[in-house]
């Protein structure tokens, strides 16, 4: 089974994640612009970090045989430096129509401020102008009133719930993400976000309609395996393989795909520029090698030569 | 710059998307007549998304006038999109110096957009002003980039000082590209380098990893250069260097 991981922060990973994401069978990935774990305090370390994951990140990944892709966008906690915020502003419209570039993404609340609304609702509007999907990051604290203002806002705005995907619901909030419309993203992110067994009882419940697993892996204790580990547990608890293939695979390429910029032949069959510049050789095209969940690293751990 | 390049690029790129002429047509004369950068942005960001990334379908012929237009020029290889973006960003007028608007480009491009700005340099105005830039691309860890430069690029051949050639073909064996696509391997050649590659080439076998057969061509007009005889002597008397790969 192919896997794709729609919310990956792979700059802050190793390349013993990289492999075993391969091995698990996750064929592509989404990379949002995020929060790096500290503050920018300059506009060009924004700009350069836009840079890196329209670029040289998509590079690294291509050589595990990850597709990638990103999103770019404002992250609400820099929202609040207003002074980089206007800066970043300024830039996004570069980056936005970058290949690759799937959304606009993560924007939405963290502690729901102003400044945080004003840059939420303007990154809304590019998104509409230029037509891409958007990754709504909805709030750790007070989340389920910062998870319906979210869509609240969306639709103030004019957005239609089909290009909006929000992401890091529960199960507190992932009825009326589902009722309005939109796209329900969930972060199988130890601790603070969703468990999996938690997420295969959401499966039994709301079945596999516009919802979308992610690992949100990152600088943090999280599992770049998230999706895998999450499709292994709901086949073996009965949930029917169709419904995993959606939640694991194709509704992250549906809804992302909105963008014009990800198609299942970027990975199936890739233009010859692209297995030129971007596979050298490593091919996507693992065929037939069944996925295998290790732990990142553990094929080196057991091997003590060095060469 | 050679308008003829620009015409070649023009015709290759309509006769192969005809369906998008006109957003070629009409976007390059805006371009042309002084558009905002930020047309020419919009402009980069749609070029693959309205052409597509196919290769440049070229016939000998194609190739021969390339050639004609501006000597040692090979677009094969050359995506229709990259073709756009290069013959964009030469067609566009500004105040500004180029290596100023390359570098502006540069700074917030993709993959696929930092090859074909790169792999463009042999038609560029001003070869002398874009130094520091090709820097930056050589440096790249990325090596379609650094290879967009160092293959099938005459620039190098023609613009770099021996250091920069030097370490061009050093890195290329680095980072496992070839050498054959060089242009200019033989002519550029020179006693520093041979003496580098004869250096690397021990550090590899000491290591026991292989020297590609590619090495030689560089060395071999400096074989008897005292600076690295003896070494090439005592590596075809260990076994580890065959002396045909000399003559």
């Amino acid at each position: 089974m192919m896997f794709i991981d729609p919310h990956a922060h792979m700059i802050s990973r190793t390349t013993d994640d990289y492999e075993a994401m391969a091995a698990a069978g996750v064929v592509a990935l989404i990379e949002p612009a995020f929060w790096v774990g500290q503050p920018r305090t300059y506009v060009g370390t924004y700009v350069d970090y836009l840079s890196s994951i329209v670029g040289w990140e998509r590079f690294r990944a291509s050589q595990f045989g990850i597709r990638h892709y990103c999103t770019v966008g404002l992250n609400s906690k820099e929202a609040n430096n207003e002074e980089l915020a206007e800066g970043v502003m300024e830039w996004l419209p570069r980056f936005a129509l970058k290949e690759g570039v799937v959304a606009i993404g993560e924007i939405g609340y963290d502690e729901q401020t102003p400044l945080e609304d004003k840059y939420f609702r303007l990154q809304l509007s590019l998104a509409k102008e230029l037509n891409l999907p958007v990754m709504v990051h909805t709030p750790h604290r007070d989340k389920k009133r910062g998870t319906s203002k979210s869509m609240d806002v969306c639709e103030e705005m004019g957005m239609d719930p089909s290009m909006v995907i929000i992401d890091h619901n529960n199960e507190e909030t992932v009825a009326e993400t589902l009722q309005r419309g939109y796209w329900a993203g969930f972060s199988i992110y130890p601790s603070t976000k969703m468990g999996n067994e938690r997420m295969v009882e959401l499966l039994k419940q709301y079945g596999g309609e516009r919802i979308i697993v992610d690992s949100a892996c990152d600088w943090g204790i999280s599992d770049c395996l998230g999706v895998a580990k999450t499709a292994h547990l709901a086949l073996q608890s009965g949930i029917p393989e169709e419904t995993v293939r959606k939640v694991c695979y194709q509704n992250a390429l549906e809804a992302y795909g909105q963008s014009g910029q990800m198609n299942e032949q970027d990975w199936l069959n890739p233009a010859p520029i692209d297995q030129r510049t971007l596979y050298e050789g490593n091919s996507i095209l693992r065929g037939g090698r069944e996925p295998k969940i290790e732990a990142p690293g553990e094929r080196r751990a057991g091997q003590m030569l060095i060469e | 710059m050679s308008n003829t390049a620009k015409s070649l690029l023009r015709n290759w790129i309509v006769v192969q998307a005809p369906e998008q002429a006109a957003w070629i047509n009409r976007s390059l004369d805006a371009l042309a007549q002084g558009a905002p950068d930020r047309d020419l942005y919009i402009f980069l960001g749609y070029a693959p998304r309205k052409l597509g990334k196919a290769d440049l379908e070229l016939s000998g012929k194609d190739l021969a006038d390339a050639n004609m237009a501006q000597s040692g020029w090979s677009p094969k290889g050359w995506s229709i999109d990259g073709a756009a973006r290069v013959l964009a960003l030469l067609t566009a007028t500004s105040n500004r110096p180029f290596s100023d608007r390359f570098k502006d480009l540069r700074r917030t491009s993709d993959v696929s957009e930092m090859i074909a700005l790169y792999r463009g340099l042999p038609l560029y105005p001003s070869p002398e002003t874009m130094e520091f830039e090709v820097g930056e691309g050589l440096r790249s860890n990325i090596r379609a980039v650094f290879e967009a430069i160092a293959h099938d690029n005459p620039f190098p051949r023609d613009n770099f000082d021996e250091h920069r050639w030097n370490h061009m073909v050093l890195k290329a064996l680095f980072v496992g590209s070839n050498l054959a696509p060089i242009l200019g391997l033989r002519d550029r050649a020179n006693p520093e380098l041979a003496r580098i590659l004869v250096d690397y080439a021990q550090e590899r076998w000491a290591a026991g990893r292989p020297v590609t057969d590619e090495l030689w061509i560089s060395v071999r007009p400096f074989k008897d250069d005292p600076a690295i005889a003896d070494q090439l002597t005592q590596a075809i008397s260990k076994g580890q260097l065959n002396k045909e790969v000399l003559l």
